[in-house]
């Protein structure tokens, strides 16, 4: 599932990033909020009177926004963690 | 260049590193700039408890030492000790979020291994157990080994520790830079980083976060956007209902100075000089300091408590659609106090396109410059009436200006992106900080410092161009009964009867066409001039002397030219600050004179509008 199909306050964990789908400078700045295979991510928020905002989702401790198109970039799967990341 | 050691302040966004150098330095503190860029150097001093001064620099935040935008590449330059301008500290205070350990302490990590002397200043201790967090400095300490103190610096505390612990690392070797080539990798920081936060937490519960409740309402698509429109409107309407005393007083102040000089004085070019030129025309943009001050207070208050990322987080659907980035919400919004900041602030926007067009449309947002322009013009045309539920007509008008300046901004953009700045849409990538209420003392410091600069500014620019055009007005002396009016016969009024050709038809008379003129350095400069002009006109008729700046606008311009007159703000680009920045932003002439031709174009067609629809209406 996508981070931008991940119902709203239910835990997941990334998956899988799509680097590619991200510019470099964007993917860099997602993997110092601590983005990457494995991390805790619950989406809190969808901003836009039409659904066509942007998502605020909780990444470990921090909350961050990004737009749909970067969160379209993220797997994720819900249930328990399987590694200690 | 002083010799005190350096001590540098580096950390993440949101670490809470202005509130730790505030409360080390206090009021003593220098904005100034890095040579050759204009990122902001913001240093202060403080004394170690033997007395030995200490110079602190605040440096921007940032992620990481691999850079993205101008002011991060300045934080890694310095650090690096190849920063022109700036000598390599001798130690550094790496500032951590306790609640956000993995993430802080990766970049903290990569600072250690630099091979300075480091203290990690493990902050907002206070926050962390807010949020059911308990950590053991010891543990953290050990394992970075480096010191780590746990201060909260909204409420001072610890401060006196970390001093002690600098005091005895300064003593100690010089620091010189390791090779940044030994630097781990990424991944190999961040799992380190996540192993020793790991060991450093004592207990987590899961508590009732206060944040968390608070979004729930502040960044809903419509609760959030009318919780969001009615601060904006609060604010505007405290701009009027709390400045009525302070306003009256420096008002006061100014009229007894009037008096005393010319009782003092016999008349005469000197005391006509002090009267007409500096106590009303400086005197009458001084007098909006408190609007201006509160307008400050709302803003720093906005970003102090966090609430201007979820501001920018609900804005982002509409940016997005005039083809900005949502982080460019935030260099606009500061762009209401004074558009120099806002259009330097756009140097954390990463895409070239999107910051230029950000730069381009900054001078819409209503600074607090153009409030002395349109507050004067209301309170002489618009009634103070209630017009329902203790809404006052005059802070709607206001609302409506800078409506006026978001909507036109918002197009602008949108045409912008389409033709001469096109390209790939901008991004909304942010960190969004938890809530906090931010100390007075830094809010208090804030406006200070506003304040310091608005009567620089009032002490210089303006009062220079004030008396240039006291000058201009009041030679050559129009000849006794010739029936010409001073102003008319002068160099000033001449110039502006022949501007008077271009702007008459928009409404605008011969002493609007005279404002504009040294209005181009400064947009409140029309006020102190248009002061001067009916204060010299006045001179001729002792009863009119008595009368407010206000008063004798009504008795000379219908309400048509009034409005016309406020839709001209909205655009004009008069401001040489403005145009000086964007040409150093931009490395040139070309987008400045681009900006100054749209916006004239801009300003010209929305008086002209507004004055041809009032008349048609009948309200002249």
């Amino acid at each position: 599932m996508r981070l931008t199909d991940l119902p709203l306050r239910q835990p997941a964990y990334v998956d899988l990033i799509d680097w590619n789908a991200l510019s470099a400078s964007d993917g860099q700045r997602l993997r110092e909020f601590g983005l990457c295979e494995g991390a805790s991510v619950e989406a809190l928020h969808h901003g836009g009177l039409l659904g066509r905002g942007p998502i605020a989702c909780k990444v470990g401790r921090m909350t961050i926004a990004m737009r749909r198109n970067h969160a379209a970039a993220i797997t994720v799967r819900t249930g328990p963690s399987d590694s200690d990341l | 260049m002083t010799n005190l050691p350096l001590i540098a302040l580096v950390g993440n966004p949101n670490a809470g590193k202005s509130a730790l150098f505030n409360a080390l330095t206090g009021a003593r503190q220098k904005l100034g700039n890095y040579p050759g860029v204009t990122v902001e150097r913001k240093a202060g001093r403080f004394s170690l408890s033997d007395g030995r001064p200490i110079e602190l620099v605040d440096l921007p935040g940032t992620y990481s030492l691999n850079p993205t935008s101008p002011d991060e590449q300045v934080t890694r330059d310095v650090i690096l000790g190849r920063q022109a301008g700036e000598r390599l500290p001798d130690a550094l205070v790496v500032v951590v979020d306790a609640s956000n350990l993995d993430n802080h302490l990766r970049f903290a990590l990569e600072l250690i291994a630099l091979g300075l002397p480091t203290i990690v200043a493990l902050n907002m201790v206070d926050l962390a157990t807010r949020d059911g967090l308990e950590l053991d400095a010891h543990i953290l300490s050990r394992e970075l080994g480096v010191p780590v103190i746990s201060t909260v610096a909204v409420r001072k505390r610890g401060l006196d520790h970390l001093r002690g612990e600098l005091e005895s690392m300064l003593d100690g070797s010089a620091g010189k830079v390791r090779a940044s080539a030994e630097q781990r990798d990424f991944e190999g920081l961040r799992r380190e980083a996540r192993r020793i936060a790991r060991a450093a937490i004592v207990r987590e519960t899961p508590s009732r976060r206060l944040t968390a409740a608070v979004d729930r309402v502040a960044l809903h698509p419509v609760a959030g956007l009318i919780l969001l429109l009615a601060l904006l409107f609060i604010m505007f309407q405290a701009v009027y209902a709390w400045s009525a005393a302070p306003i009256a007083m420096i008002e006061g102040f100014v009229a007894s100075a009037s008096d005393a000089v010319t009782a003092a004085l016999p008349d005469g070019l000197l005391r006509s000089f002090l009267v007409d030129g500096v106590l009303n025309g400086v005197g009458s943009v001084i007098v909006f300091l408190p609007q201006i001050l509160i307008l400050f207070f709302f803003i720093l208050m906005l970003e102090a408590t966090g609430y201007m990322v979820r501001a920018a987080f609900l804005m982002d659907g509409l940016m997005a659609k005039v083809g900005l980035s949502g982080r460019a919400f935030i260099p606009l919004l500061s762009s209401f106090a004074c558009a120099v900041p806002g259009i330097m602030a756009t140097r954390t926007i990463a895409d070239p396109k999107d910051r230029l067009t950000t730069i381009l449309i900054a001078p819409l947002m209503t600074c607090s410059a153009r409030l002395p322009v349109y507050a004067v013009i209301i309170g002489a045309f618009i009634p103070a009436r209630t017009v329902a539920l203790g809404i006052g007509l005059q802070g709607l008008v206001l609302f409506c200006l800078y409506i006026s300046g978001i909507v036109g901004a918002m197009l602008a953009a949108l045409v912008l992106r389409r033709t001469v700045t096109k390209g790939a849409s901008g991004g909304f990538l942010m960190e969004m900080p938890k809530y906090q209420w931010p100390r007075p003392q830094d809010i208090l410091l804030g406006l200070w410092q506003r304040a310091v600069i608005f009567l620089k500014r009032a002490g210089t620019i303006i009062f220079t161009s004030t008396v240039i055009l006291w000058v201009l007005l009041s030679f050559p002396k129009a000849p006794e009964d010739s029936g010409i009016s001073q102003v008319n016969y002068s160099v000033a009024g001449r110039v502006a009867n022949g501007l008077n050709l271009v702007l008459a038809p928009i409404g605008f008379n011969r002493d609007i066409s005279l404002a504009l003129i040294p209005a181009m350095a400064a947009r409140e400069v029309a006020v102190s001039a248009l002061a001067t002009v009916y204060s010299l006109d006045a001179d001729e008729d002792e009863a009119k002397l008595e009368r407010s700046l206000g008063d004798r606008l009504k008795d000379n311009w219908p309400l048509p030219t009034a409005l016309a007159f406020l839709a001209w703000f909205v655009f004009a680009p008069q401001c040489i600050s403005t145009i000086a920045v964007t040409r150093r932003e931009t490395n040139g002439w070309k987008w400045p004179l681009f900006m100054i031709g749209y916006l004239f174009i801009l300003a010209y067609v929305a008086a002209g509008l507004t004055y041809w629809t009032a008349t048609a209406l009948g309200l002249g």
